[in-house]
């Protein structure tokens, strides 16, 4: 919203010790931090990344259960789905909105991530096979997402903030009809059952990398864990996320893919928790480098449809400068007038 | 039920045209969803799948009431799913690949201004569910409407590039205009008993809603003469483009793969 | 791809029910007020979240400048004399 009106001087802000403490201040003291507030370069440019990978990533995200809307196999399945999928590129908006009150804009950002230089999401460079996978992905993908989400609703950032609560609310939705469809595959026939669980193999150990890379190895963790826009560490999110899971995975009479999937009663301050296998990090590397299954189809796919859009946007604004300057057009006018 | 009191003509026509309609909204529901994740701007990837939402509503309705006056045990997706190509009745117009934005959102238009008549008319049906249908599917036309017609007039006053395509757009649509308003037997019993209006008492409000929109968007439609006598038929009795086989494959891919299983 | 095709930002507010106030949701781009006012309706209120919208170009929004927040808010902290508890009543006068 703001970014027009950003004040030049903030940008310029001399940061002095004095200026960051003061920031550091009310970050401590849980203030939030609005669009037009002074604020750190560094603090901005993290946001700026960090939405926009995020915004990014929703909307590359629609592509792999966009996939298999046309094959759908029941009409509540397919409104489900849709209605789903649009939720996606509903977050995607939602999200470039808080980045751009941070002066960057959405062309800009689409721009960066057709040009390859903004990340995104990895799982989804991988392929959805089969009509599971949409159950696995609901469950798993957005299951890992809401656990990344939540804490996000109270990061520091204002805009941020108050779009993640936006998000929350609909991706509880999605979590449960994917576990839903899980049910209903696990209940049916082998044939049926079998498709689950091959899903479950294939997007498990993704659905783990996404929490990134593991705290010793994160780039960004502790100054985003300082300015409060991160809450939690990569590696307890993901603890967090396999406790949570393997109980599910168990109602559905499902196997997690992980042979050294153990109970451990001190973990988690004594409170148990489970022990699980070591990711393949050459893989994690892999794929965010750009070299993961689908990684150029994802974006070959997006940089076709703001291609092949762009007579259509052309086309709005050519309307609306016609419409306007016709407004303005003093023998109009007189005609308003009279 | 109700339906069981009926003349077995009188049934039959009344489930034939609920069908026809269920598959009008089903296939055109499923070609926009294709939509999705494709759109030209995300405003408009959640616009487009808010359109797919609402007629897939629609046919679900549809369906599922006709299944209860047909009375062999069909519920919706049995209908939807279960069926051979040359039992799908719907409008050709429907089944047309997506093409571009402007034949996508100028099918569209088409097709929702007949329908925000047909429901305004069919909210007097004699069966009150399908009144009840009516009146809500009639709101959800009458947005589809302001959205398509926007869009449309948007691009018939916009550049030169979006009105070439538009004009393209209705060169191809056109021929599928008159399957809209056609009549029958089916169309005529409802009438007469008052459950569905004839469609062919659409055509002038039809027109003069097109009329008013293509007045902005700088276009014109060929005269209904040439309407009526240049159209293409053949949905309403199963007869399909070659795109429909397609369509229907990926529609009916696990239905007919893994046969009698509950998803 | 160019700059120049940049479609304008909007803010978008809600009214939830009548009877409340519209309150600011969120952003969204479109050419004109009418594809804001559509595409805020498709945005916005896919789950009954609205009975009436409100659409503005953000450029047309001015704002407080935060840096001047202490010079237009701070002289409002004191005046405790606006505030009814400021005053005495004695209890037996009852509720006032
Ligand atoms: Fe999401
Ligand atoms: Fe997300
Ligand atoms: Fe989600």
């Amino acid at each position: 919203m703001y970014s027009q009106g950003l004040n030049e001087s903030n940008l310029a802000s001399a940061e002095t010790p004095e200026f960051l403490a003061e920031f550091q201040a009310r970050i401590d003291a849980d203030e939030k931090i609005e669009p037009n507030d002074p604020m750190p370069q560094a603090y901005r440019q993290t946001l700026i990344r960090q939405i926009g990978q995020h915004a990014h990533s929703e909307i590359v995200g629609m592509l792999p259960e966009a996939n298999w809307l046309t094959r759908a196999p029941t009409l509540r399945r397919k409104t489900a789905l849709l209605a789903k999928v649009q939720d996606e590129g509903g977050h995607g908006l939602y999200l470039y909105s808080a980045a751009e009150t941070l002066g960057i804009s959405r062309e800009q950002m689409t721009e960066e991530l057709l040009a390859g230089k903004a990340k995104y999401s990895s799982i989804f460079n991988y392929p959805t096979l089969s009509w599971a996978d949409m159950g696995a992905i609901g469950w798993l993908v957005d299951g890992a997402a809401i656990m990344n989400q939540v804490p996000l609703c109270r990061c520091s950032y204002g805009p941020y903030a108050r779009a993640m609560v936006r998000i929350c609310k609909e991706e509880s939705f999605h979590q449960r009809q994917g576990y839903e469809l899980m049910i209903s595959l696990c209940n049916g026939t082998t044939a049926q059952k079998d498709m689950a669980q091959d899903s479950l193999n294939r997007w498990w150990w993704p659905s783990l990398m996404m929490f990134g890379p593991s705290d010793s190895d994160s780039l960004h963790s502790d100054q985003s864990r300082l300015w409060k826009i991160k809450r939690f560490t990569n590696d307890e999110l993901r603890q967090k996320f396999v406790d949570a899971t393997v109980k599910q995975a168990q109602h559905l009479g499902l196997e997690i893919p992980d042979p050294q999937l153990a109970w451990n009663e001190n973990k988690n301050d004594g409170a148990g928790g489970y022990d699980f296998g070591e990711i393949d990090w050459d893989e994690f590397w892999r794929v965010v480098k750009g070299h993961g299954p689908l990684n150029r189809e994802r974006i070959a796919a997006r940089t076709k449809a703001w291609e092949e859009g762009a007579w259509v946007r052309e086309a709005a604004l050519a309307y609306a400068e016609k419409q306007k300057s016709a407004n303005t057009d003093p023998n109009n006018l007189a005609q308003k007038v009279s | 039920m109700q339906s069981a009191a009926l003349p077995t003509a009188e049934s039959d026509a009344r489930f034939i045209q609920l069908v026809r309609l269920a598959d009008d909204h089903l296939i055109l529901g499923h070609r926009l969803s294709e939509w999705c994740g494709h759109a030209p701007m995300l405003e408009e990837d959640l616009a487009m799948p808010n359109i797919a939402l609402d007629l897939l509503g629609q046919a679900r309705a549809l369906y599922s009431h006709a299944g209860i006056i047909e009375n062999k045990d069909r519920d919706e997706d049995a209908l939807a799913y279960r069926r051979l190509e040359r039992e799908y009745t719907n409008l050709l117009m429907c089944e047309r690949p997506n093409g571009d934005f402007a034949h996508t959102m100028l099918r569209q238009l088409f097709f929702s201004v007949f329908m925000k008549h047909y429901w305004l008319s069919g909210e007097s049906s004699s069966d009150p569910v399908v009144a009840a249908l009516a009146s809500k599917a009639q709101k959800e036309s009458d947005y589809h409407v302001r959205h398509c017609a926007q869009w449309v007039i948007r691009l018939g006053d916009g550049t030169d590039e979006s009105a070439a395509r538009l004009a393209k757009a209705l060169q191809a649509l056109t021929p599928y205009l008159h399957e809209l308003f056609e009549s029958d037997s089916v169309t005529q019993t409802n009438g007469d008993v008052g459950f569905l209006p004839e469609p062919s008492t659409m055509q002038t409000r039809w027109r003069a809603d097109i009329d008013t929109i293509f007045d902005l968007a700088k276009l014109c439609l060929p005269s209904v003469e040439n309407l009526l006598t240049q159209g293409k038929s053949g949905g309403r009795q199963g007869l399909h483009s070659e795109s429909m086989g397609f369509l229907l494959a990926e529609l009916q891919f696990l239905q007919r793969t893994y046969p009698n299983m509950q998803w | 791809m160019s700059t120049s095709s940049v479609t304008p930002l909007w803010e978008v507010f809600i009214r939830p029910r009548n009877g409340l106030a519209h309150r600011h949701c969120g952003s969204l781009h479109a050419a004109d007020a009418q594809m804001a006012l559509q595409a805020a309706r498709d945005v916005y209120t896919r789950r009954g979240e609205g009975q009436s919208i409100w659409v503005v170009p953000s450029s047309n929004i001015v704002a407080s400048d935060p840096s001047a927040s202490a010079a237009f808010f701070d002289p409002a902290d004191d005046k405790i004399y606006r505030h009814p508890t400021f005053y005495d009543i004695p209890d037996d006068v009852g509720h006032m």
